[in-house]
């Protein structure tokens, strides 16, 4: 009875939804799909939204890393404090960390830097968001890994870098690949941080899930449902290929 | 040398990535002390969003405990054709983007669709409407007290449980004393991020709910209606307390974590 509850509440709320969604796309067959999607504003949109996931994915796998080698291997006053900071954009309300991220880099700057309704604050409030899934992957690795090896290479000879890059690394790809998958996918879906700083202006700053809400808002639901169904099928390619990774470091053990 | 380097740059990102615009917004919203953050508090329009978002949270937050712990309980414990496909469903909602939340709920639950004109012919009405903010939010939170839950399932085992039942303990009072103590940490660790996530909520919310000012408008929704009507006081002070109850669910998080290291 339990299963049966279960599923029940899981379809009414996540699986008939999301399969209305794949089904609305269709509405126009499969040319009205593709010209949902290919319109310049909408295409534009996923242009946007997949160049500036894969450019924050890598910017999340250089500082990721980084942060969570400072945090395990240094030691610095505060830095119980630093490691507590990392989870705030995760507990923080997207909207606030737009809000917030338009204080520093909007028209009233105090700094100088004024990014508001540019392509580079889209990319700032993605990483903003995105900024502990590397992170919070890599340190637990970092903390488990034994230091023997690295002070067998260091005795062998080997420098700083080439210990990081034979011996460390090497132990860190499956955890650096899966959080930079997960923070790929929260940049693909991201949309309350991005609402003010981006602007939204078509064809140049607009992420997809902020085109879809206007396509929602002028009831054109059938165009929303074509965008949505692409970003669906981002996120569940996503989700393979995390669960890929999973397999593939547990046969490494 | 390097470890100097390495240092100054991980600091320096954080600092211009969250440090100095967290600051900044916060030192902006008591710049002329509490008296004008409290007077914007307590616009009427905010103490109404504010309730709003305390009854969408906390229905979410009651569901998808109950939830949780039952699909975490049949996934670890219990066999039955369809759970891998039940497990990896579980884990869609993170993946899936807010917008499209919103989206797929009123496809399926709005007026013009079949479903939705069913139940509004009975006088039920879920979008525009609490019912469909709470399944937005249920939508969004969905995984997280499963994920927290299941492992620790898992990693205890089934002896304990098992005693329980040759003692004669029914299901519900081994479940009541023996199952739950043992999962209480992991529990209220997913409890506490789900609450998170239901507090921040606002792309799935601002799609179901219309965004109607003093009727369904949450906190989240509230400081973006400030700011787009140049109310920048009001979206900062709405802000602050959204942030406040952040900082909050971190310390709370910190304390729980290492509790549950030890059980």
């Amino acid at each position: 009875m339990g299963v049966g509850l279960a599923m029940v509440y899981l379809s009414l709320i996540v699986l008939i939804p999301l399969a209305a969604v794949v089904w609305k796309s269709t509405d126009g067959g499969l040319s009205g799909f593709w010209r949902s999607v290919s319109n310049p504003e909408a295409w534009a949109a996923l242009r946007l939204t997949v160049v500036a996931s894969l450019l924050v994915a890598v910017i999340n796998v250089v500082f990721g890393t980084l942060i969570a080698w400072v945090l395990v291997r240094d030691d610095f006053p505060g830095k119980r404090v630093v490691n507590g900071l990392i989870d705030l954009p995760f507990a923080l309300p997207t909207i606030v960390a737009g809000l917030v991220l338009l204080a520093l880099y909007g028209p009233q700057t105090p700094i100088g830097i004024n990014l508001a309704y540019t392509r580079l604050a889209v990319l700032v409030a993605l990483l903003f968001v995105t900024l502990p899934f590397v992170v919070r992957t890599v340190q637990p690795v970092l903390m488990e890994l034994d230091r023997d090896m690295e002070e067998a290479a260091a005795s062998l000879g080997a420098g700083n870098l080439t210990i990081f890059r034979r011996v460390v690394l090497p132990n860190l790809v499956p955890a650096i690949l899966a959080g930079t998958a997960l923070s790929f996918a929260r940049a693909i879906a991201e949309f309350g941080s991005t609402v003010l700083i981006s602007g939204n202006i078509p064809l140049k700053t607009q992420v997809s899930a902020v085109q879809i809400f206007g396509q929602i808002e002028s009831d054109n639901r059938t165009g929303a449902a074509a965008v949505a169904t692409v970003l669906l099928v981002v996120a569940l390619a996503v989700i393979v290929a995390l669960d890929v990774i999973k397999r593939w470091s547990a046969r490494r053990g | 040398m390097a470890k100097w380097g390495l240092r100054l740059a991980a600091l320096a990102y954080l600092l211009f990535l969250l440090v100095l615009p967290v600051g900044l917004v916060f030192w902006r919203t008591f710049q002329h002390g509490l008296s004008p953050v409290w007077h914007q508090l307590t616009e009427p329009d905010a103490l109404h969003a504010f309730q709003v978002t305390l009854k969408v949270a906390i229905l979410a937050v009651i569901l998808n405990t109950v939830f949780g712990v039952l699909v975490a309980v049949l996934v670890v414990r219990h066999e039955f054709p369809g759970k891998r496909l039940l497990n990896a469903f579980i884990d869609l909602p993170l993946a899936v983007s807010p917008v499209v939340v919103g989206l797929a709920l009123i496809l399926v639950y709005g007026k013009f669709s079949s479903f939705g004109g069913w139940l509004a012919d009975r006088g039920i009405q879920v979008i525009f409407s609490l019912p469909g903010m709470v399944m937005a939010t249920i939508f969004v939170s969905l995984p997280l007290v499963v994920r927290e839950v299941a492992p620790v399932l898992e990693e205890i085992g089934i002896e304990q449980e098992q005693a329980a039942w040759t003692l004669g303990a029914g299901p519900v009072q081994t479940f009541r004393r023996v199952t739950l103590p043992a999962i209480r940490w992991a529990l209220a660790y997913g409890v506490v991020l789900t609450l998170a996530r239901s507090l921040g909520e606002f792309g799935a919310i601002a799609v179901v709910s219309g965004r109607f000012v003093g009727k369904t408008q949450t906190l989240t929704l509230y400081v973006e209606q400030q700011f787009q009507n140049f109310n920048v006081a009001g979206a900062y002070a709405a802000s602050f307390v959204l942030a406040f109850i952040a900082v909050v669910i971190l310390v709370v998080m910190n304390v729980l974590r290492p509790k549950e290291e030890e059980a």
